[in-house]
């Protein structure tokens, strides 16, 4: 298992493969390889597609990834759908949108199930940008459910957030909810061969509109029809665009900084969640405790202190 | 661990329909594994290319036409080819009873038929997964 690290650094698939399943099992063998990464990775690009349900998004990654590649740019895609919070497991969907680009071996997809308990992204998010980046890959895609946390996390990884919306959401500036204004780098208008196009068009720029600061770069509105390959290279041009507006100053380097905060912090807490709530000695404990909360012996803050006590001393 | 079973349920060759797999993988989900479904008409590459990318435990593969044989031989023998022989194969669909030794030979681990209690494809699995 030494050699995994080096393996993925040379861009071998079935190596990148097993270590992001490493990392999404939070494995040792996983922050081992992970630190030997860490010095080649940074290079990527990274893009952040989030929007409504069926909004389009995989449809319109599979071009985008294309159209890097007419670039002669290598590509990685991570696919992230929920994790259903009753049996554990998850049906990832996203790659039947994406069989064109299925055989192209320059690029690279991942599906991931969102596992953590809040539905926000899991920390092995972090990881396969990571890995993929190390493995040489220029660009690097993350799809999210658009529904909760995972939307807003987003901004914490991607170098450009896109948000994808589509017409007809009946009152559909309502529809998006306070936070997913404010994360977008870009809007994508998909799915502009329907009808209400004009309408959530005009809504959208009076939304951008309001919200711009002087001085401030002003977010654009792309429209697209992905599944006729219509408005994909404008949509890039403007993903690169706002990819140099931030290196042109030191944005970049800031939320590059501010990404591996992020990450830090995730890993720190899932190490002590691990640690209070994976052995079997702490669940018996817990379930103690709750049995003396029940009876009124002990209260839930008192309790949380005693088991704090323990993992803290 | 956190280790789930990823699965992926493909629907190799030519015929339309997946309702058949789309059961399947909604009743592996709901017996906690991460299923990777990627719709119609894959071919027998495009199936290990994903096995391999997505670095599943199981790959299902789901047939309602008579080109079973071939279909699973040929993602059986990429398999090998690609040293994939922790990756258990099951198969499911319309398929003759004298043609099954044949298939387990080919390297097709359980073989379902049409009727099959969904339990019984989720405890197979579980039993056989190879890691
Ligand atoms: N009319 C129209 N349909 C489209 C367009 N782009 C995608 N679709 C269709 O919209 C449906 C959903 O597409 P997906 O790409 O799966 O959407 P998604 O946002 O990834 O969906 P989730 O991952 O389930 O949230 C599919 O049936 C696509 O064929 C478009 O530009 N116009
Ligand atoms: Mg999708």
């Amino acid at each position: 298992m030494k050699d995994l690290a080096e393996r993925v650094m040379r861009g071998e698939q079935r190596a990148i493969a097993r270590l992001i399943t490493h990392a999404e099992n939070s494995s040792p063998i996983a922050a081992e390889a992970m630190g030997r990464l860490h010095s080649s990775s940074g290079r990527a690009q990274v893009i952040g597609i989030t929007g409504v349900m069926g909004a389009g998004k995989s449809t319109l990654i599979a071009e985008i990834a294309m159209e890097y590649r007419r670039k002669g740019r290598t590509v990685g895609i991570i696919a992230i759908d929920p994790t259903s919070p009753f049996s554990g497991g998850a049906l990832l969907g996203d790659r039947i949108r994406m069989m064109s680009i299925t055989s192209d071996p320059e690029i690279f997809i991942r599906s991931m199930g969102t596992r953590g308990m809040l539905g926000g992204l899991t920390g092995a998010v972090y990881d396969v940008v990571e890995i993929l980046d190390a493995a040489g890959k220029d660009v690097i895609i993350v799809e999210t459910v658009g529904v909760g946390q995972a939307e807003v996390d987003i901004i914490k990884i991607a170098d450009t957030t896109v948000v994808v919306t589509v017409p007809g959401l009946g009152d559909s500036i309502q529809a998006f909810k306070a936070g997913i204004m404010e994360i977008a780098d870009i809007f994508v208008v998909n799915k502009a061969d329907r009808p209400g196009f004009e309408r959530i068009m005009a809504e959208l720029s009076s939304m951008v509109e309001i919200s711009h600061m002087p001085g401030e770069r002003g977010v654009p509105i792309v429209p697209t029809v992905a599944k006729e390959q219509e408005g994909v290279s404008e949509l890039v041009d403007e993903i690169d665009a706002h990819q140099a507006f931030l290196k042109q100053s030191t944005a970049f380097e800031e939320h590059r900084r501010r990404r591996y905060e992020a990450e830090l912090v995730e890993i720190v807490r899932k190490r002590l969640m691990n640690l209070i709530f994976d052995e079997s000695v702490f669940k018996e404990r817990i379930e103690k405790l709750v049995e003396r909360i029940y009876a009124k012996e002990t209260d839930p803050y008192s309790a949380a202190q005693e088991i704090l006590t323990t993992v803290l001393k | 661990m956190e280790g789930k079973i990823r699965v992926l349920v493909a629907k190799p060759g030519l015929d339309g329909h997946d309702r058949g797999a789309k059961v399947v993988a909604r009743a592996l989900r709901d017996a906690g594994m991460e299923v990777i479904y990627t719709g119609l008409h894959q071919t027998a590459e495009m199936i290990v290319n994903t096995a391999l990318q997505e670095d599943v435990d199981v790959v299902g593969l789901s047939l309602l036409s008579g080109a079973h044989m071939t279909l699973f031989r040929d993602v059986t023998k990429i398999l090998k080819e690609r040293d994939m022989i922790d990756v258990l194969v099951v198969g499911g669909g319309i398929i003759p009873e004298e043609d099954v030794p044949g298939l387990k030979e080919a390297g097709v681990n359980g073989v379902f038929g049409p009727g099959t209690p969904l339990e019984d494809i989720v405890t197979f699995i579980k039993e056989n997964v190879k890691r």
